[in-house]
């Protein structure tokens, strides 16, 4: 059972501005609690990237005050960052893959980076592979692969190494709809275990596929709560017994 | 080089650790080996000459320290070698001396002839050349022992000039050690271009991984992790030209030694290289490597540190 009180993720006040430009947030405060699923809505330019790149620690924020799994983030020493992000799955907008690496080299990154011996990473990025589908594509250059499918890489990647939460910007912007809805139900299922997951989209559908979701809707980089969920989480159980997402 | 660069990539990609895989492998290469390989080379002849220099300079002052020159300064013949005779017997007896003799006028004559010549009919003996008596101390030739030796020597002869061998080399001495300090200097000069030559192609490769370290940096990838990458592609780096500028330098050393060698002179026969002298020249690309491996690190670390 996830506590309300045991936040994962707690925002006072944040602003984000670049050098001495306008705020691109502003006033933004919320918790997000282990184990919910929220999607993080708003117009393109609203600020949902940056906002998103405060929760996978690529940014500081000019204010404001934000706790990472109990600690207080703004003030976390940078020898402490790579813990913190090994915690934290993303699944970046522009994909970032690492272009001189195949696609199993680059779902097997964050596991090398843990420092899990090379025997016991095959099995665990081959399925992975298998479930997004790309299983007789794992030698492959990300230069090589399509869209759709270096997306299905990044967020391979982004899940491999079952990360206490999952952050995911547009994960399905350049995919069909049946393979938006796989990656969604493998998402849930990570969720069901108990990742805490992020999605910023501005796809309503796919929003309305997960109705126990809580939405944040960024408006101009200010945060708005339409659900009210973020003021009143409700509290819901996670899946333990459930072992492995489903394959796609 | 692109048999050894071939062998160093295959030992790169069998690497057992996971790190190599965490970044493409940084390709610090390019000229990299060729810089270090000239670097190292340039050193080993520096270092090989700075030991050389140095042992000639040793083995002249061993064969020098104990003796001690007599000239008898006088143009009587007759009044020379009595004088040679009354010195040789006085310094015999010296609880310093190890050995006395007067050099024989043979030997002298030989000393003169490129000077003086031989020809048909030359009188050479009539020629008031000061007697020479060679003396070897039991120790060092200091000033004391040989101003006791010249106490010694004056009251029997008159026209006696004492002096200590070692000081006639005194300035090839001090030659010697100036060009030692321009070897030892020159080394300097080298490392200092080597991690220069390293920095700027850390730099450059930091530049060019740039994305790759921040996707690392973002999957929770270490500082330390990702400059072990970087340490190991210039070790490799550094160590195929450390080996080919080892080679290179023990070329050149053979050839000069080749050279000098074929001077006959006394003291030049004085500069080889002794074993220990090897083992030093062979340690300079093992410290090459380590100092281009180490500036790589430190490099490549205040890189990212200046990163989130």
């Amino acid at each position: 059972m996830s506590q309300p009180d045991a936040e994962i993720v707690q925002f006072d006040n944040v602003g984000l501005r670049y050098g001495t430009d306008k705020e691109i947030l502003a006033d933004v405060s919320f918790t997000l609690y282990p184990g919910c699923f929220y999607f993080l809505t708003g117009a393109s330019g609203a600020g949902k990237t940056s906002l998103l790149k405060l929760l996978y620690l690529a940014q500081r924020p000019s204010r404001g005050l934000i706790r990472l799994f109990g600690t207080d983030a703004i003030t976390l020493p940078r020898e402490r960052l790579p813990g913190f992000r090994r915690r934290i799955g993303v699944v970046f907008q522009d994909f970032r893959l690492v272009e001189h690496l195949s696609a199993f080299d680059n779902v097997a990154l964050p596991l090398r980076v843990a420092g899990v011996s090379e025997k016991d990473i095959a099995r665990p990025v081959g399925e992975m592979l298998d479930w997004v589908g790309l299983g007789d594509r794992q030698h492959a250059r990300p230069a090589t692969l399509s869209g759709g499918e270096q997306q299905r890489v990044a967020i391979a990647r982004a899940v491999i190494a079952r990360p206490d939460m999952l952050v995911a910007d547009e994960p399905t912007g350049n995919v069909d709809p049946d393979m938006a809805l796989k990656l969604l139900r493998l998402f849930e299922s990570l969720n069901r275990l108990g990742t805490t997951v992020v999605v910023a989209t501005h796809d309503v559908h796919l929003i309305r596929k997960v109705p126990e979701s809580l939405i944040m809707r960024l408006d101009k980089g200010r945060l708005s709560d339409p659900t009210g969920a973020l003021r009143y989480p409700p509290r819901r159980t996670t899946m333990a017994g459930a072992d492995a997402p489903p394959p796609l | 080089m692109a048999l050894l660069s071939s062998l160093f990539q295959r030992w790169r990609s069998g690497g057992a650790t996971s790190d190599p895989r965490l970044l493409p492998e940084a390709q610090l290469s390019g000229p990299m080996p060729w810089v270090i390989a000239i670097m190292i080379a340039l050193t080993v002849v520096a270092a090989a000459s700075g030991l050389a220099l140095r042992n000639a300079a040793e083995t002249a002052s061993a064969d020098l320290e104990g003796g001690v020159t007599v000239q008898i300064v006088t143009a009587a013949p007759s009044e020379r070698l009595r004088q040679a005779a009354a010195v040789v017997s006085v310094l015999a007896k010296a609880p310093e001396v190890a050995d006395v003799r007067q050099v024989a006028q043979e030997e002298l004559n030989t000393l003169v002839e490129p000077w003086l010549g031989t020809r048909p009919g030359d009188d050479v003996e009539s020629l008031p050349i000061p007697a020479l008596i060679d003396v070897r101390l039991k120790g060092p030739a200091t000033p004391d022992r040989v101003a006791h030796l010249r106490a010694l020597a004056v009251p029997v002869a008159s026209s006696a000039r004492v002096d200590a061998q070692a000081g006639w080399l005194a300035p090839v001495f001090a030659a010697i050690g100036t060009l030692q300090w321009l070897a030892g200097g020159l080394i300097a000069l080298l490392a200092l271009a080597t991690i220069a030559a390293v920095l700027l192609a850390s730099r450059n490769a930091l530049g060019n991984h740039r994305e790759a370290i921040e996707i690392v940096h973002m999957l929770g990838g270490t500082d330390k992790q990702i400059a072990r990458v970087f340490q190991r592609s210039m070790a490799f780096d550094a160590a195929a030209g450390g080996l080919v500028g080892l080679l290179s330098g023990v070329v050149t050393i053979a050839a000069l030694s080749r050279q000098f060698a074929g001077l006959g002179s006394g003291m030049v026969a004085g500069a080889v290289l002794h074993w220990q002298d090897w083992i030093v020249i062979a340690a300079i690309p093992v410290a090459g490597v380590a100092l281009a491996v180490l500036t790589a690190r430190v490099t490549v670390l205040a890189a990212l540190r200046r990163m989130l």
